[in-house]
């Protein structure tokens, strides 16, 4: 909502500075969104005497001009045609920025005559595109007065920020009236003296609703004029308008608008002589109701919207838009006014609809006054006969005014236990009482408060006492810290939260860049990762690429990977823990750890052979994931034959027994390419909901028991079938003695020749720790021929010759 | 005798500090010393000698076989330190080569300024709370008394999910307030919880990403009111941006789910491009909060005749932003590895109160 400073004064008589009331605005809730004060631009633009005009001596089309600025006589060389003596203009001395050609002026000589200064025309100080001549002022413009002031141009806008509750501040004089609560000035008083009419309207009001939808229009007046003479509005008007973004367009269609702006009032003017027959009704639209709007465009109405109609059919919608066909041009003579009430939700739905914004809608949506609907009726009357002259029909009125007012019970008390501040009781009523409302005291603690009637926002005893609170001041109410409940804080973060944490840095830590990606993928990437149920398809979305909610993350970041590639970045390393959706309800999201490794594990450097990541990177990241998150890593199983958007040849499942925690591997190379990705890529997935916590329990480590002996270490290579998996041949190590086996380590697979087809051998190490005494050698040839024999038996290994 | 030992002796020791290497040493050693040597063979003459020569020249003789055995050790200590330096010499290396690498890994900003978020309010004694991202309706908007033609719903632009049969249709949360109420509903007051999570709206230009975060506060007991807001955000400001006296604006506003509301603005420069906050004339908005609405309490199950507070919902991409620096919210959701390392967080530097928020 744009206002001007002078517009504003109409309503409140203050004596308050621009700033003054800037700041006022903020401070009450009326966001000032920005102040344009093109005074302040134009501010040494003056009005000038040319005293003399010369041809100038070497120039054929220059004039050398003598200026009387009002301080003393200044010397310009012009080349305006229409630079004359005698003639007032609009000088700008050396110096000036002059805002059409962006030019800081300059004293100057121009072929050899010396120029301080310019005459200016319009286009020169950005105000049209005139650039015929320099500006004519008349003969009786005051020298050395500001041009800006002269023009009109002084007057500041200020924009401000309405929020949706305040319908009433839609118009200046609400504004105006808080800001006279506020202590910036008074509001005068607004003159609603009835207009005595002449001659009974020909054109009759109907509404033609049925009793449920009654509200659609509850109430119609109209006015009917004659012997109009539409010309455009005067000067001060149009100026006003065109300040806060209106186009003028002419007397009558002018007053509606500043009727609009000025008090919230939105109104409609007709053509009484373009009106077929003789009645103007207002119902809900039907089969065929189409017209043409005031802004060009074709509009079919449908049996939910507010339809205003005459003999010859539909010719706007009520509360949004008139029509074209009964539109006011200049050669309006008679005309008919409407001034009515239309249903705040119907005509926000209807808008909505048609996707319409007007100034109309903005006010209806959000509430007007309605019982000040026969006075706003009075107040364009006035205008349009002292704009238009002509004379005024007796009032034609359908529906019912309003009278009803909302009272409440609010209790004083509450300013205080609310507000954390003590306002005197006096004090409250009185900024209630310049706000409009009425609070009696009638108890103890108990007003009751008539609120007024443009008012819609009062739906609590909390709204009336943040009006109290609002005008007296935000900044008056004394800062406190929270009490502590506890002199030590205590720790808030709940297990689950805790485990994002921990995954969140131990991955970090392994070198990998932690993304944040939308939650949303393609529907095609989301089909890729076994997603793209409808049901998780955004109705809205906001480009086709981001219409499905992500089944896991992996998609995220394989786009992410080739966003990167693409780039030029081939080494990446990214996870994201975030939210994937397995369905649509509370219970269907899970926090997904996921993360992908590209191109060479370690780069490229002098001390190692390049080596592209492999799955057994990606079983390291989710491993490392696992540990963090307190999974008992040691005991997980890995079995093959990760989802379909894996190799299958080269991806796995991590298992605690039959539950799967994760899925690690090569992403599948239909996958990669599908979506422009170069592979080899490899990835993990954690769902952390699959995660069994911990169970609790001390935070006191068991015992360490240190053994004195020293440990034995010895080796064996296995020969095996290709196919067992080296976890069987490690677990049968394991199982071998479990006390005495403190750690294993494989340190070669072999398959080749030597071995013969189908075969492969495996080279374990493995650590002896005696615990009670010294093993004689004897003891560990028993051991090492448990470990043998127990891979034996479990795989059909055999110790390599 | 005496002559031939000192002979001996002379010619001994010259041809030890001579020897130029280890085998050169040992051939002085053995002529010396050994079997056959030179000291030897004299010492085998003592059996010649009277009692008291014997004991004279068996005394000097000894006393020679020390000296040239030091002499030796000497010699070969020299010869042995010599080789080592000489093998070290060859073994140098090109220092100025880089070491292995490896990869610093990095927490997005996000991440970092909720973990620090979560640190501050922590001390306020607040809890957090989590809610899904696919909201019902009735959280996202009716129990926060916005109803179907509230005009502020249009100011969501809302994401909408397809409906079931008979329901409405689920959508993204717009806001981080929908955790109001699902932890109002579960719990009983006091209640004190910050909820920081995704955000969608179906807005896109250079402020604005379909996604965003949000966190959310609320604190409800019997007595919080609007002072303790406006305290308890103060506290959070000087905290977060590391400033004493951050100034700050408290505009009143509306929300639909709290009266009374406002808008937070905290005062900074931007002086040479560059935002300083805490000083200068200029605003920035941060927040919106208020007092909780009777009806959210209620769509809470919580009696607003007995209980009130306030809740409040900041952009954590934005304090991010103005924090750090950080100039294009859009390039925070783009996995760029440029923008993750530059603006991104070392895996170790966990936000501390003790250790401060920020390096």
């Amino acid at each position: 909502m744009k206002i001007t400073l002078d517009w504003l004064k109409r309503h409140l008589d203050t004596t308050a500075s621009l700033e003054e009331i800037c700041a006022a605005l903020n401070r009450i809730g009326l966001e000032v969104e920005g102040v344009e004060d093109r005074g302040a631009a134009l501010a040494s633009f003056t009005v000038a005497y040319v005293v003399k005009a010369e041809q100038h001596p070497n120039a054929d089309k220059l004039r050398v001009c003598i200026v009387d600025t009002g301080k003393e006589e200044v010397q310009v060389v012009c080349g305006a045609p229409n630079a004359r003596t005698g003639m007032k203009g609009v000088f700008a001395p050396a110096g000036t920025h002059v805002p059409g050609t962006g030019i800081d002026l300059k004293e100057s000589e121009i072929r050899g005559v010396a120029s301080r200064g310019m005459l200016c025309s319009e286009r020169e100080m950005g105000l049209s595109d005139e650039h015929d001549g320099i500006i004519d002022l008349p003969e009786d413009t005051p020298v050395g007065a500001s041009f800006a002031a002269i023009a009109g141009l002084d007057d500041p806008v200020i924009e401000i920020g309405v929020t949706p509750d305040r319908g009433d501040c839609f118009g200046v004089r609400g504004i105006a009236r808080d800001l006279a609560a506020a202590g910036l000035g008074t509001l005068k008083p607004l003159d609603t003296t009835p207009v005595p009419g002449s001659f009974e309207s020909p054109i009759k009001l109907s509404l033609d609703f049925d009793a449920e939808n009654k509200s659609a229009c509850s109430l119609f007046i109209g006015r009917y004029f004659r012997g109009l003479k539409n010309g455009p509005s005067p000067a001060w008007m149009q100026r006003k308008l065109i300040a806060v973004g209106l186009r003028p367009i002419s007397a009558l269609v002018d007053v509606t608008n500043w009727l609009t702006m000025d008090i919230g009032r939105p109104a409609h003017i007709y053509d009484a002589g373009k009106v077929t027959g003789d009645t103007i009704g207002a119902r809900l639209g039907r089969p065929g109701d189409r017209f043409e709007g005031l802004n060009g465009k074709e509009y079919e109405a449908d049996p939910e919207m507010t339809v205003i109609y005459d003999g010859s059919g539909m010719l706007g919608f009520g509360g949004l838009l008139g029509g074209e066909s009964t539109g006011a041009d200049e050669n309006t003579t008679d005309g008919f006014i409407e001034i009515a009430l239309f249903d705040p939700i119907r005509t926000a739905a209807t808008g909505r609809k048609l996707s319409l914004v007007t100034d109309a809608r903005q006010r209806f949506e959000r509430g007007v006054d309605e019982p000040f609907a026969p006075d706003g009726a009075e107040v364009a009357t006035k205008l349009i006969l002292e704009l238009c002259g002509g004379e005024v029909s007796y009032p034609v009125v359908a529906g019912e005014v309003p009278t009803e007012r909302q009272t409440m019970t609010v209790r004083p008390s509450r300013v205080e236990s609310l507000g954390g501040i003590a306002i005197p009781r006096e004090r409250a009523e009185a900024i209630l009482a310049d706000l409009g409302f009425k609070a009696e005291r009638t108890g103890e603690d108990a007003w009751t408060v008539t609120v007024p009637s443009w008012r819609h926002d009062m739906a609590c005893e909390a709204d009336v006492i943040e009006e109290v609170l609002r005008i007296h001041g935000f900044d008056e109410i004394a800062m406190v810290s929270l009490p502590r409940e506890n002199a030590v804080a205590r720790p808030v973060l709940s297990p689950r939260q805790r485990r994002v944490r921990w995954a969140r840095r131990a991955l970090a830590a392994r070198g990998m860049n932690e993304a944040v990606t939308y939650s949303f993928v393609s529907a095609d990437h989301a089909r890729l990762f076994g997603g793209g149920a409808a049901a998780l398809t955004l109705e809205n979305p906001i480009s086709a690429d981001m219409d499905v909610m992500r089944p896991s993350g992996l998609p995220s970041l394989l786009a992410a990977a080739s966003r990167n590639q693409a780039r030029g970045f081939a080494e990446l390393a990214l996870f994201e823990i975030g939210p994937v959706y397995l369905g649509t309800g509370p219970d269907d999201q899970r926090m997904a750890v996921a993360g992908i490794r590209a191109g060479l594990a370690n780069g490229r450097n002098w001390t190692a052979r390049p080596r592209p990541v492999d799955a057994y990177d990606a079983k390291a990241d989710a491993m490392a994931a696992l540990d963090a998150i307190g999974a008992p890593v040691e005991n997980l199983q890995t079995t093959a034959y990760a989802p379909e958007w894996f190799h299958p040849g080269r991806s796995g499942v991590l298992r605690l027994g039959p539950k799967a925690l994760a899925v690690f591997g090569e992403l599948h190379p239909a996958v990669t390419r599908a979506m422009d990705a170069d592979g080899p890529l490899v990835g993990f997935e954690i769902l952390l909901e699959d995660v069994p916590e911990p169970k609790a329990k001390t935070v006191a480590r068991p015992k360490l028991e240190l053994s004195p002996y020293q440990p034995v270490r010895r080796d064996f290579a296995f020969v095996l079938e290709a196919d067992v998996a080296a976890e069987k041949v490690l677990r049968a190590v394991k199982g071998a003695d479990r006390q005495l086996i403190t750690e294993i380590s494989l340190f070669d697979v072999y398959q080749g020749e030597r071995l013969g087809e189908g075969k492969k051998s495996l080279a374990v190490s493995i650590t002896i720790q005696p615990v009670a005494r010294t093993m004689t050698d004897e003891e560990i040839e028993a051991l090492a021929a448990k470990v043998v024999a127990a891979v034996e038996k479990h795989t059909g290994g055999v110790l390599r010759a | 005798m005496q002559n031939q030992i000192d002979s001996i002796k002379d010619d001994v020791l010259a041809r030890i500090a001579a020897a130029g290497d280890p085998r050169a040493l040992d051939e002085v050693r053995v002529e010396a010393l050994g079997k056959k040597g030179a000291i030897t063979g004299l010492m085998k003459q003592l059996g010649g000698l009277s009692p008291e020569e014997r004991r004279e020249t068996g005394a000097a003789l000894n006393l020679l076989k020390d000296e040239v055995a030091a002499a030796i050790d000497a010699r070969k200590a020299l010869l042995e330190r010599a080789a080592l330096d000489a093998r070290l010499a060859a073994e140098r290396i090109d220092v100025t080569l880089p070491p292995r690498p490896e990869a610093a890994g990095s927490v997005h900003p996000v991440s970092q300024v909720t973990d620090e978020v979560i640190a501050i309010f922590c001390e306020m004694g607040f809890a957090v709370a989590e809610g899904p991202d696919i909201e019902d309706d009735w959280y996202n908007f009716g129990a926060l008394n916005i109803p179907e033609e509230h005009p502020a719903r249009q100011d969501h632009d809302t994401f909408y999910l397809p409906a079931e049969e008979g329901e409405r249709r689920p959508v993204l949360r717009t806001h981080t307030s929908p955790v109001q109420i699902r932890h109002m509903q579960a719990s009983t007051p006091p209640l004190r919880i910050i909820a920081p999570g995704r955000t969608y709206r179906s807005d896109s230009d250079v402020t604005h990403t379909p996604m965003f975060h949000q966190v959310e506060g609320l604190v409800i007991d019997e007595t919080t009111h609007l002072g303790h807001l406006k305290g308890c955000l103060r506290d959070f400001v000087e905290a977060f941006f590391q400033v004493d006296n951050v100034p700050m604006r408290f505009r009143p506003s509306y929300f639909p789910f709290t009266a009374p509301s406002m808008e937070v603005d905290i005062g900074c420069s931007f002086k040479g491009g560059e935002l300083k906050i805490g000083e200068g004339d200029d605003w920035l908005e941060i927040l919106g909060s208020g007092m909780v609405h009777p009806n959210v309490l209620r769509a809470g199950g919580i009696d607003p005749d007995r209980y009130q507070g306030f809740a409040f919902g900041m952009g954590i991409d934005r304090i991010a932003m103005l924090k750090y620096g950080i100039p294009d919210l859009r390039a925070f959701f783009d996995a760029d590895l440029r923008w993750l390392r530059h603006y991104g967080f070392r895996a170790l530097d966990l936000p501390t109160l003790y250790g401060g928020l920020a390096r």
